[in-house]
């Protein structure tokens, strides 16, 4: 048993994701609370994955970057003040004073300052305009110039630069790079490697500019700024944004009297301590082995050490791994090792492919026997495999090794597979053998690997797959094939009753589980009325009686109300069927009136008043196009830059009744305010100046998400098409159950970048499948009918809609109602409720 | 008396209770006439009311038909004649359409919750005819 042992107050300053790592590595190794942590932090939330920042302009939500584990900060022992910078410490007091004024003191002082972007000194660097690329709040900054700036460009050529040249990309704006060195990314790749991958960026749209120092940037009259080069002719641009490199934030150690590097960075020794052996500093910050380290990855490391050390261990920092692997704009780019042959007598063994856009390179030892390095353009799928062997002897030719890659099996136990968690192969392996691990998720929740820059998951994929272990896709026990190759299986035999299916490709009599999957893949295929024939006993209740069930067997009936719009007439005609029928009714959150408390046998006769007042079915209860929500939109709003009511009307019309593996919803916002939250739809519209951006897989629900945006300045006919093929393509190719956003995940876990997958599919037809994926839909648009309309017109399936088979013209005595605040509810087994039954006007309930 | 709310699911009022005598009450094996045989569509299920009680009856796909009580054990609410029918194994099963628990035909068991069990009333086809005891 461990013995609680006091070891006093620890704080640190920054909550960066290094500073964040330190104090779960403190926590972990110190279970009985010996030291009491207090984190100061500059920005006003909580340690975000600054890696995945640029995630942020194109969907994902400060929420969702968030590194902090739930409860990390919950208890007395571990205490979190945001937006509260340290301003200065005392070294003979041992106290750290904040900028509100809070004096804290320290028993053990833990710098994670990061550090800050660096912005040449040229004149005219300050202007209006100029931005860096460092926080959440920057890219609100930069994303608020970029709708207006129409030009940007971004000084530095480097990691971050292109990094930052991509969200300006991204943001509809038109790009330039200017990078002072004589090739992009000159830290990391060499000549070859930049200039294949300068081919690739330009082929994308954006400028290149190499060996180009800027010498001043002069702000122009109509708010423009204007960029004066050492050679050539200047460049006129909305906005700037500098990102070549960056400068350890040290100034609270200069402060203080800590020893700092002649170009800065706080010294440090083997175990992070600084010049005083009550303060460590780790990170960004931190001047280690003589270098300042500007990736996560040895970051984490440092942390790991001073929270041995603060448990009394010894671990030690060394010479950090520098590999990197990163997909810029689209582009794969990979360096590992020594990626610049700095050791004597090394060899360079390059392959170059200019037209396929792939250059390799590999560093090796002059006889050719042992890998010291590489850089890979264009082609990084080798990375994992090629960085692990990195000292290690190489098992073929150089050649061979290049060309078709190293063999995974050979990978050794010690092997380091994921950089950023240090995680090693055999630790990878025990978890797919020991814990049961049979996917990427499970690999990923048990051993952390492949969760920071996911570099790693398709080495994580081989060693899953060199284990033996299945992982089933079977529908159910009926089934042994996956939602995804039954439609191939049905789509392609034409087998169109559920009878023929299962006895060609299952085995028993189905269940809940593959019978709605089978009747929602034969409604995708065939259009014809869900309870037609055979059909119908497939269906989930909620299908079959073309309503949503309740918890008390009653259902709600939502007619369609297209885009939101709704008239004077219409609504009034709403209000009486539920007045009428003695309906609850409730305004949802697409934009419609769901009307509850209706019997069985009372639907026909709701969905004939609704329908001879122009409604049809708004398939509330299906797994099928829900709602178009939209805003007012240019019409009435005025903000609004397009029409963004008659866009969802025509996109509702266009997919509704579609049938899918999930509920699909929809939205459309008429400017970038996005009043009608379509990122938060499986493909949600907003309006730009220029036309439509179109974002896809987002959800609300119990894991939210928002949708990433894919396109845009579409036309409406591109928009439109591009939506066909999305959702015939999920339809097509998604589990049952499957939600956009969890398929979109499964691509990328799939495919590595999923949306450039899917990008590859429905735009560029890689597969050769568009005219199919557009015919199917014209097919569902030609084909559409009205549910209701269709039960009404056909006496078969309306003697279905009764309570009993035997007394057809009974209702259902179980079902009573309460009222409250004038309206009805289901009578629960709440005493309070009371007996007070109201039962509808046919039922007259006996008090005995 | 007051009456609550729990008593009013349970014990149907006599006004509608459409069979003849109280099976109950009579103490011996009653035979009442539900429905058409053909009334009942293949793989799904119908509520009938027989006696005041609600019974979910299911045609399965080998032309068996099977009688359960129509009150789903977890929710409270008489809705199992509205379930998928399927199998399980050899066992013919009905799905709550609540939330699902599936449940054997021929013995109202719980799959997922052994200990919960349903109601199973005696059934037999005669003249065409689909008739139930309720006991």
């Amino acid at each position: 048993m461990t013995m609680t042992q006091h070891r006093g107050h620890l704080v640190v300053v920054g909550n960066g994701m290094v500073g964040q790592r330190l104090v779960e590595a403190v926590r972990e190794r110190d279970a009985g609370h010996g030291w009491r942590i207090t984190v100061l932090g500059e920005e006003p939330r909580p340690a975000y994955d600054r890696v995945a920042l640029t995630s942020y302009l194109t969907g994902t939500s400060a929420e969702e970057l968030s590194v902090v584990p739930e409860g990390c900060y919950t208890d007395e022992h571990c205490v979190l003040h945001v937006g509260d910078p340290a301003v200065a410490v005392d070294r003979d007091a041992k106290t750290v004073t904040t900028a509100s004024g809070r004096v804290v003191e320290y028993d053990a002082l833990v710098l994670a300052t990061g550090s800050s972007p660096f912005v040449p000194p040229i004149p005219g660097a300050d202007a209006d305009g100029c931005f860096v690329y460092r926080t959440l709040e920057d890219l609100d900054a930069i994303r608020e110039r970029a709708g207006t700036a129409g030009t940007g460009a971004v000084v530095g050529g480097g990691l971050l630069g292109l990094e930052a040249a991509n969200a300006l990309r991204s943001l509809g704006v038109a790009t330039h790079v200017v990078e002072f060195a004589p090739r992009l990314m000159p830290a990391q790749i060499d000549q070859g490697g930049g200039e294949m991958l300068r081919r690739k960026i330009e082929e994308l749209g954006l400028t290149v500019h190499t060996a180009t120092a800027t010498q001043q940037i002069e702000a122009l009259d109509d708010g423009r700024l204007r960029m004066v080069f050492a050679d050539g002719d200047p460049l006129d641009v909305g906005m700037v944004v500098f990102s070549a490199g960056i400068r350890p934030r040290d100034q609270l150690a200069r402060d203080c009297g800590l020893e700092v590097g002649e170009r800065g960075g706080i010294v440090v020794d083997e175990g992070c301590r600084t010049s005083d052996p009550n303060i460590w500093a780790i990170g960004e910050c931190a001047l280690a082995c003589g270098k300042i380290y500007g990736l996560v990855a040895p970051g984490y490391d440092m942390a790991e050490v001073v929270a041995d050390r603060l448990v009394d261990g010894d671990a030690a920092f060394t010479e950090a791994d520098m590999s990197t692997k990163l997909k810029l704009l689209g582009v794969d780019v990979a360096s590992f090792g020594d990626a610049h042959a700095a050791t004597p007598d090394a060899l360079e063994v390059v392959y170059a492919d200019p037209v396929a856009g792939v250059y390799k390179k590999l560093v090796v030892t002059d006889d050719a026997s042992t890998m010291l390095g590489g850089v890979l353009v264009g082609d990084a799928s080798a990375y994992a495999a090629l960085r692990t062997m990195v000292g290690q002897p190489l098992p073929d030719t150089p050649e061979q090794v290049l060309m078709v890659g190293p063999a995974t099996s050979s990978l050794d136990d010690a092997a380091q597979v994921c950089s950023c968690q240090n995680v090693s192969a055999g630790t990878i392996r025990a978890a797919i053998n020991d814990e049961g691990c049979c996917d990427v998720a499970s690999v990923k929740a048990c051993t952390k690997a492949g969760t920071v820059c996911g570099s790693c998951v398709p080495l994580i994929k081989t060693l899953i797959a060199q284990s033996g272990v299945e992982v089933s896709t079977a529908l159910c026990e009926h089934f042994e094939m996956s939602r995804a190759e039954l439609f191939d299986v049905i789509r392609v035999t034409g087998a169109r009753t559920f009878s023929e299916i299962i006895a060609r490709h299952g085995t028993g009599r189905g269940c809940d589980i593959c019978k709605p999957a089978v009747a929602s893949i034969l409604a995708s295929l065939d259009s014809g009325h869900i309870l037609d024939g055979e059909q119908a006993a497939l269906q989930d209740t909620n299908d079959h009686f073309l309503a949503n069930l309740q918890r008390n067997g009653t259902y709600s009936v939502v007619p369609r109300v297209p885009g939101g719009e709704l008239t004077p007439e219409k609504l009034i005609v709403i209000g009486e069927v539920a007045r009428d029928f003695g309906l609850y009714t409730k305004i949802t959150g697409g934009q419609r009136i769901d009307m509850f408390g209706a019997r069985v046998d009372q639907l026909p006769a709701i969905w004939k008043r609704l329908v001879d007042a122009g409604f049809e079915s708004g398939h509330a209860y299906g797994k099928a196009l829900r709602t178009v929500k939209s805003c007012v939109g240019s019409t009435w709003c005025r903000y609004g830059v397009q029409d963004s009511t008659s866009l969802a009307i025509m996109l509702e019309l266009r997919y509704r009744g579609l049938r899918s593996p999930h509920k699909l919803k929809s939205g459309v916002s008429g400017c970038a305010r996005e009043c009608a939250e379509a990122r938060s739809k499986d493909f949600g519209i907003i309006a730009s100046e220029n036309g439509w951006n179109l974002y896809l897989g987002g959800n609300g629900g119990f894991n939210p998400r928002h949708a990433v945006q894919f396109a845009v300045d579409l036309s409406t006919e591109d928009l439109v098409r591009t939506i066909d093929r999305f959702l015939m393509f999920y339809i097509r190719t998604a589990d049952r159950l499957q939600r956009t956003a969890a398929w979109m995940e499964a691509l990328n876990e799939e495919h590595g970048d999923g949306l450039e997958y899917l990008r590859r599919v429905i735009v560029d037809d890689e597969l050769g499948i568009c005219a199919d994926l557009d015919a199917a839909m014209q097919r569902h648009v030609e084909a559409y009918a009205d549910e209701w309309a269709a039960v009404l017109e056909d006496e078969e399936k309306l003697s279905r809609f009764v309570s009993f088979v035997n007394a057809p013209d009974v209702p259902d005595p179980s079902i009573q109602f309460v009222t409250e605040r004038d309206q009805i509810r289901p009578a629960d087994q709440s005493p309070s409720d009371g007996p007070v039954p109201i039962a509808g006007p046919e039922l007259e309930v006996v008090r005995r | 008396m007051t009456m609550t709310t729990d008593t009013l699911t349970t014990h149907i009022p006599d006004v509608l209770q459409t069979a003849g005598p109280d099976a109950r009450s009579a103490g011996r094996k009653e035979w009442a006439d539900v429905c058409a045989y053909d009334a009942l569509l293949p793989e799904r299920g119908a509520a009938a009311l027989v006696g005041g009680v609600q019974v979910a009856l299911f045609r399965t796909y080998d032309g068996e038909i099977h009688a359960v009580s129509n009150r789903d054990p977890f929710s409270g609410a008489y809705v199992l004649s509205r379930g998928i029918v399927g199998t399980r194994g050899d066992a013919p099963t009905v799905a709550s359409p609540m939330h699902k628990e599936v449940f054997d035909l021929r013995t109202g068991v719980c799959f997922d919750h052994p200990e919960v069990a349903v109601p199973v009333y005696e059934v037999r086809i005669r003249d065409g005819r689909v008739e139930v005891v309720v006991t």
